[in-house]
């Protein structure tokens, strides 16, 4: 195991090495610099302006240097400053990363929680009512827009029912608990929702799969109540192959923060991304980009750890 | 299973077994179809602006009511559908275009090879999708064929890493040897024995990708980073209605449900074709 830890995180070097040149050679390559962003495209600057804003963030010099450069820094832990609010990138990171964590961290334990039960349930009692209303529910989650869906229940339950607030993480003056966690059913709904639907689907058929297999009957034949033929053996050995698909799905996770985050103006790193790329603010894109594929990659290295956990089986040498 | 007849034909195993898939075809060969033949269905031209009529509801007039310049919805949903159906295609067919290539090209020639493109799958793994979609849709003023090609772009590598695998046990296989006993050229190999053992997968993945790709279109746009209006998409179009949702709510009804209809459809069809051409997974 240690082994194994051990070069799996070596991996990661040339992988986060790889994922830095490709990210940051298509945020340099798009069109419009960040001095068309901050000055405006106005005919009446002086080129020189211009030239002087450029020069001064460095944007000037060839890719390479910048790139070199960039990741001198970064070796060090330092990320650069932000072209729009000239602050550390990494003090802006910092700054927004507890609230989407705070919504991606409580959606995907919403999910996982709700989709288990679902998943054993719809398993359980194959086409009973639940089970084909949730099956009716998760291809409608899988093929409805994130955005869509979110504007509708702030349409149902803000606007016209007025049970929650439309957006926003608290109530201004508000500091209670029982508020901000108000502000988080939204979008924290919005976001869980297409992971419900798929890995309670994933968890049915894995969970049928494994219904009939040999140690399940075995278990049965020992004399075991039911509750735990089930629970302990059928339920754990069914959601090997689901938690994989579950930590690869925290990718999908950043990108629907983006959305969600938008939707209901949660002040997060999706939000902070889109501004950043509306002022192309390089250095903040990169800082994000290459914080969401870490956050990748840990996940993936996760999932396989927690393979071995669940299933015994699995030796890595 | 049953019937061992209906096993062993590929026509026989597409008959509509599954009702839900061949619905599903249904609905959707005839939304393509009508979108594709706006021009002739729709009522009224596609940028016939109407200043008498602002934001009609659904009446005889306008089946589905009339927009925030007096265009017609139903004009532009089929309109829209042409847009978001031929990008979502063209996309799907790039990115298993893409994937297959790569998949095939690292699992023939291995060693190196394999390294490289497979490390290059995993750093394009790696990278949040939708963040680098939108620095990436930045790049032009979003129309429809950088669309497809940025979509495309970025959505082959679960193609890749499929297809190399599937090439990885098929080229084991006795008849391969053969036909490289017989003097077969790589090439020829790879297209000719290879690939169409490999068309049941690429079909699933490639109709499981338009759906993909028309949702993906649909984030950008309600980014303001999709095809850009008055060119109408599903997506632009939800993007334009939803600050009036709550007082006029068919302006963002009727483009929805048609995304959402379409990519059902799509996603049945998909899980069908799974289905009939794939028997391993015919289980359940």
């Amino acid at each position: 195991m240690g082994a194994y830890l051990r070069r799996r995180l070596l991996q990661m070097v040339p992988l986060l090495f790889g994922i830095s040149i490709v990210v940051f050679a298509v945020i340099q390559a798009a069109p419009g610099g960040p001095e068309g962003a901050l000055l405006g495209t106005g005919r009446f600057i002086d080129p020189s302006v211009t030239l002087a804003y450029r020069h001064r963030l460095g944007v000037d010099q060839p890719v390479v240097v910048q790139y070199v450069r960039w990741l001198a820094a970064a070796l060090r832990g330092d990320l650069g400053v932000s072209f729009s609010s000239t602050r550390p990138v990494a003090d802006m990171i910092m700054e927004r990363l507890p609230a989407t964590l705070e919504l991606m961290a409580s959606s995907f334990l919403f999910a996982a929680i709700i989709a288990t039960l679902l998943g054993t349930y719809s398993a359980l009692y194959r086409h009973s009512t639940l089970d084909v209303i949730a099956t009716g529910a998760s291809f409608l989650g899988v093929a409805m827009p994130v955005f869509w869906f979110g504007l509708i229940l702030q349409l149902i339950f803000s606007v016209k029912l007025g049970w929650l607030p439309v957006a926003g993480t608290g109530t201004i003056g508000a500091t209670s608990l029982g508020d901000h966690l108000k502000h988080l059913v939204l979008p924290g709904l919005v976001l869980s929702f297409r992971n419900i639907a798929g890995w309670s689907r994933y968890l049915r058929s894995s969970l049928i799969d494994v219904r009939h297999a040999d140690f399940v009957r075995t278990a049965r034949a020992k004399g075991l109540r039911e509750r735990t033929v089930v629970g302990v053996h059928a339920v754990r050995n069914a959601l090997i192959p689901v938690v994989s698909v579950m930590a690869l799905n925290v990718a999908d996770l950043f990108s629907g923060a983006v959305i969600t985050e938008t939707v209901f103006a949660w002040p997060g790193i999706g939000r902070l991304f889109v501004q950043a790329m509306f002022a192309r603010d390089y250095p903040v894109l990169m800082g994000i980009l290459l914080m969401g594929s870490f956050t990748v990659i840990v996940f993936n290295l996760l999932a396989d750890l927690l393979y071995g956990v669940l299933d015994p089986r699995i030796r890595y040498g | 299973m049953g019937d061992p007849r209906s096993a062993s034909s590929w026509a026989a195993s597409t008959r509509p077994r599954n009702p839900v898939a061949a619905a599903s075809l249904a609905v959707f060969v005839v939304i393509a179809v009508a979108c594709l033949a706006a021009p002739l269905l729709a009522p009224y031209p596609i940028d016939a602006v109407d200043l008498s009529s602002l934001r009609h509801p659904p009446s005889r007039a306008h089946w589905m009511g009339t927009d925030d310049l007096g265009r017609d919805v139903l004009t532009r949903v089929l309109f829209g559908g042409r847009v978001s159906i031929l990008i979502g295609m063209l996309a799907a067919i790039v990115g298993t275009a893409v994937g297959a290539v790569v998949g095939m090209l690292a699992a023939f020639y291995g060693r190196w090879v394999d390294n490289l493109l497979m490390r290059l799958t995993d750093v394009a793994y790696a990278i949040p999708a939708l963040p680098l979609l939108i620095v990436l849709s930045a790049y032009t003023r979003a129309a429809v064929p950088s669309m497809v090609l940025i979509i495309g772009l970025l959505s082959w590598m679960p193609t890749a890493r499929v297809v190399r695998s599937e090439v990885l046990s098929i080229r084991e296989l006795p008849y391969i040897d053969a036909a490289r006993g017989m003097g077969a050229a790589s090439l020829r190999i790879m297209l000719r024995h290879i690939l169409p053992n490999m068309l049941g997968p690429l079909i699933v993945g490639a109709t499981l990708g338009v759906g993909n790709a028309i949702m993906i279109e649909s984030s950008l746009s309600f980014l303001g980073l999709g095809v850009q209006p008055p060119v109408p998409t599903w997506g632009n179009m939800l993007m334009d209605a939803q600050a009036t949702m709550a007082s006029k709510p068919w302006l963002t009804a009727f483009p929805g449900v048609a995304i959402l209809v379409v990519v059902l459809a799509i996603n049945f069809i998909g899980d069908g074709l799974r289905d009939a051409l794939d028997p391993k997974r015919r289980a359940n």
